[in-house]
């Protein structure tokens, strides 16, 4: 451990190497991290079922590549399969619980995470999945960095995705509409707007931005069907360091939290990547706990 | 009379806005102390300072002549601060009569001094208060079924139950029933010379307070406009400017 | 002690009806011995989970860490102690129930001041984290687990000596979760799960009761998990020590399905659920760990206050 560390600061074009490559992984946290702030900022749901979406995702564009598409078009194809889980889940099981107690709608899509990981199981077994977009490598430094081009183009991807929403929200007639249920869901029904339709329509969307960060993720990763709960607790983390509503914050603590956990993955070795993850989600809540508690305040 | 509750130039500001500043009071041994001013001038968040909900900028707040400001709420309360909500505060799904055996001043021990059932003297004690307050008969009802007018007397029959040196009332008499009113009025004066309770309340009904208290504290926009007896700060004119919105 | 025993007319019915089942079912069922073993073993998990999540208003995800430390321990010292089965056994379920408590005492001070939901999905994060670290370590087998020592009895001992054991267990936790609960202990639980600002306000030790609460959980989850290891003969650091996804949740819907902060709720949920599992393993062979997920779906969902919150429904709705 404390080899690879030393490693690690002796050879900055290593250093560099692997956080360059997380920073690009981190774009696809950012993705599914930003949807989770939607979601958690107009239904005020914690959605772990966020992670799986992620991964049905990544299993559209496998299909469509097994199928004989180019890989590429799996992107959007991906986010509208996506989509339209997302609006089905909402319609199916969601809106039963957007306005009880936060508790029951985290168990509910808990259970739901359950229920898909054990499905992609059953229907797509438990292999390891990746796609090969054929784009090939950048060599960097006499070829101590490497880079591939898809994971460049997932970056660019995930940014050009989040962007679209980004401005779809400010403009759009819908998503204004979605902006004003997330400030105030009564005031917003006085004035005519129909919640459940805008709730819908932004669990939809939700599904649309983890089926592309999926996407990104088996063309520059690999997704296997217990991956789920690691992009659930990612995301988790980004928004409660980011904050709900801060788009540039969740952006920047989802490329953050991608070089950082590559370069814990590099320190203490691939098999304690994981248990890093979630350890570093506990450090955080108690972190931010213990901040709130030193100025003798409450948090809710 | 010697003071209980001392408020030295306390400034608390949230987010830019200035809810305190600089506000000094004093509440002395044995007393009923009212606080007034208009909505928004800063009482509710005196209180929190006082009890500690959240830190104050600048300032010092002594009780008994030891400083609490840096305290926690719960350090605050066994040492015999006390308050009560204006939305009132209550354990909702707990029956009124255990609401009242977990508000027993034995409930601040340590962990294991808890592994104890309650015992009967207490359980007396919580019923009495109950019938103090007129809820005798619902004691084994659910607190969150009662009424809003009644879940605020059960809150005051839990802080009495506490034993509280001084008792912060949040607006003891909004949302109850006018025709109660004055059982409430005698119930707090009984609370303070029979049970020996300080008082410090805020209130808007002017009838009641300048009924009960014996001196009275006016805040407006965060800072203290006048201070004094009920009838001095009933003259006083910028009392009634503030009211009526004269700036 | 009387109050131990003070159970009301009905309540000494249902109670002799489990322990009637549970004394004498190894023997009319010798089959069953490992199912019913393992119905005591969920029982346990609910009354454990419902201590915070029901009595406290904890919903915690991660009490399947004091489970896994248990099994561990156990696994440890037995392979390690180099003393006879019982002996280690014995060794190895004090040293686990210690460390639970100890990990309960340590992680309580960390994360029981995070409220809500911060709380929820902290301790989800504290079980996974602590499969990863279980499957990595290679001094406990890392990934592949570790085999705990065979039981020296005769064939089809083993089952009826760990339904026994674990029966002692649920029982033991039973009577005592249900003394707490009478005593201002279990009303200062209830006290911070209704109004958490308001029990700090009137003055109650919160933190501290807190802690407790969870290391009380904790003592019984680390017996149940040296003792479920040996019964199971293996421990796998994913699917058996912190199994999250399974025994973790289960933990949690049990107590949901028979009614949350009730004294036979945890227990009727457990029955419910243990049996329902059983069934779909029998029939729905490959697909039930799907059927097991739509269910927990449709229990959150659709019947979220519980039987016992039902049976209170119905009751309220034939008064009046």
């Amino acid at each position: 451990m404390l080899d690879n560390l030393s490693l690690f600061f002796q050879y900055p074009s290593l250093a560099a190497d692997v956080i360059v490559n997380g920073l690009l992984i981190g774009a696809i946290f950012a993705l599914a991290a930003y949807g989770m702030a939607l979601v958690w900022g107009v239904l005020n749901i914690v959605n772990v079922v966020q992670g799986e979406l992620v991964v049905l995702g990544g299993y559209v564009t496998f299909l469509a590549v097994q199928a004989g598409l180019p890989p590429l078009l799996g992107f959007p194809l991906s986010a509208a399969v996506m989509f339209c889980v997302g609006w089905f889940i909402y319609r199916a099981i969601i809106f039963r619980v957007v306005d009880k107690d936060i508790f029951i709608s985290i168990l509910a899509t808990f259970g739901l995470s359950i229920l898909f990981q054990q499905l992609a199981n059953a229907v797509f077994g438990s292999d390891v999945r990746t796609v090969d977009a054929g784009l090939g490598s950048l060599h960097l430094f006499d070829g101590t960095v490497t880079l591939s081009y898809v994971k460049l183009l997932a970056f660019l991807l995930a940014l050009g995705a989040g962007l679209t929403l980004w401005l779809f929200l400010r403009h759009a007639r819908l998503g204004q509409a979605i902006r004003a249920t997330a400030q105030n869901p009564r005031a917003a029904r006085i004035l005519g707007i129909d919640t459940n339709r805008v709730y819908a329509m932004t669990y939809a969307l939700n599904g649309a931005l983890c089926g592309a960060a999926g996407s990104l993720a088996v063309m520059a990763w690999t997704i296997h069907p217990y991956i789920g709960l690691p992009y659930t607790v990612r995301s988790f983390m980004v928004v409660v360091v980011a904050g709900v509503g801060n788009v540039a914050g969740v952006v920047a603590a989802g490329l953050g939290l991608g070089a950082l956990e590559n370069v814990a993955g590099f320190v203490f070795g691939v098999e304690f990547q994981i248990a890093f993850v979630f350890g570093l989600m506990v450090v955080i809540l108690v972190w931010r706990n213990a901040m709130a508690a030193r100025k003798r305040s409450y948090l809710e | 009379m010697s003071a209980l509750l001392e408020v030295k130039n306390v400034t608390k500001s949230f987010g830019g806005v200035v809810a305190n500043r600089d506000v000094s009071l004093t509440v002395r041994q044995g007393e009923i102390a009212g606080l007034i001013g208009p909505n928004g001038s800063g009482k509710t968040t005196l209180f929190g300072s006082i009890t500690g909900t959240h830190a104050v900028d600048s300032g010092d707040i002594l009780f008994e002549g030891r400083s609490i400001a840096h305290l926690r709420p719960a350090p605050i309360a066994r040492a015999g601060l006390l308050r009560t909500w204006q939305q009132t505060r209550i354990y909702g799904e707990m029956s009124c009569a255990e609401n009242m055996a977990i508000s027993a001043r034995e409930a601040h021990g340590h962990v294991f001094s808890l592994l104890r059932p309650v015992p009967a003297a207490t359980r007396r004690r919580g019923d009495d208060l109950l019938a103090f307050v007129g809820l005798h008969e619902k004691r084994m009802e659910k607190a969150g079924s009662l009424s809003f007018g009644q879940q605020k007397l059960l809150e005051f029959a839990m802080a009495l139950m506490n034993e509280p040196k001084l008792l912060l009332l949040d607006e003891p008499t909004a949302g109850i029933n006018p025709t109660l009113i004055n059982g409430l009025i005698d119930r707090l004066r009984r609370a303070n010379t029979e049970l020996g309770v300080t008082l410090l309340v805020i209130e808007h009904n002017m009838r009641v307070i300048m009924n009960l208290a014996h001196r009275i504290t006016c805040l407006a926009h965060g800072e203290v406009l006048a201070a004094g007896t009920p009838e001095e700060v009933r003259d006083d004119k910028r009392v009634l400017d503030a009211y009526l919105g004269v700036a | 002690m009387n109050r131990l025993f003070a159970l009301r007319l009905n309540d000494w019915q249902i109670a002799a009806v489990l322990a009637f089942l549970g004394l004498a079912g190894p023997f009319l069922l010798p089959g069953l011995a490992t199912q019913i073993a393992f119905l005591w073993l969920m029982v346990v998990f609910a009354l454990t989970w419902d201590m915070l999540g029901g009595r406290m208003g904890y919903n915690s995800f991660g009490n399947i860490v004091f489970f896994g430390i248990g099994c561990y321990a156990a696994a440890v010292v037995q392979r390690d102690a180099g003393v006879g089965y019982f002996e280690g056994l014995g060794l190895g379920l004090l040293v686990g129930a210690c460390l639970a408590v100890l990990a309960a005492v340590v992680f309580g001070a960390a994360m029981l001041g995070i409220r809500g939901h911060y709380f929820a999905i902290g301790t989800l994060g504290l079980g996974i984290a602590a499969g990863e670290i279980a499957a990595g370590w290679d001094y406990v087998g890392a990934g592949s687990g570790m085999a705990l020592p065979l039981y020296p009895g005769e064939l089809g001992q083993r089952e009826i000596f760990f339904c026994y054991s674990l029966f002692a267990l649920a029982a033991i936790c039973f009577l005592l979760f249900r003394w707490i609960y009478s005593t201002r202990f279990g009303l200062a639980l209830n006290a911070i799960r209704d109004d958490h600002d308001k029990a700090d306000a009137m003055g109650l030790r919160t933190t501290p009761i807190k802690i407790f609460a969870w290391a009380l959980s904790a003592l019984f989850l680390g017996i149940s998990g040296g003792l479920a290891a040996n019964m199971i003969g293996f421990i796998d650091p994913r699917d058996v020590a912190f199994a999250g996804a399974t025994f973790g949740v289960w933990m949690v819907l049990m107590a949901i399905l028979g009614g949350k902060g009730t004294l036979w709720g945890p227990v009727l949920g457990a029955f419910v659920f243990h049996v329902t599992q059983e069934l779909f393993w029998t029939y729905l062979l490959g697909w039930q760990r799907v059927a097991l997920g739509l269910l927990i779906v449709v229990i959150v969902v659709f019947f979220p206050q519980g039987i016992m919150g039902w049976l209170a429904e119905r009751r309220a709705r034939a008064l009046s």
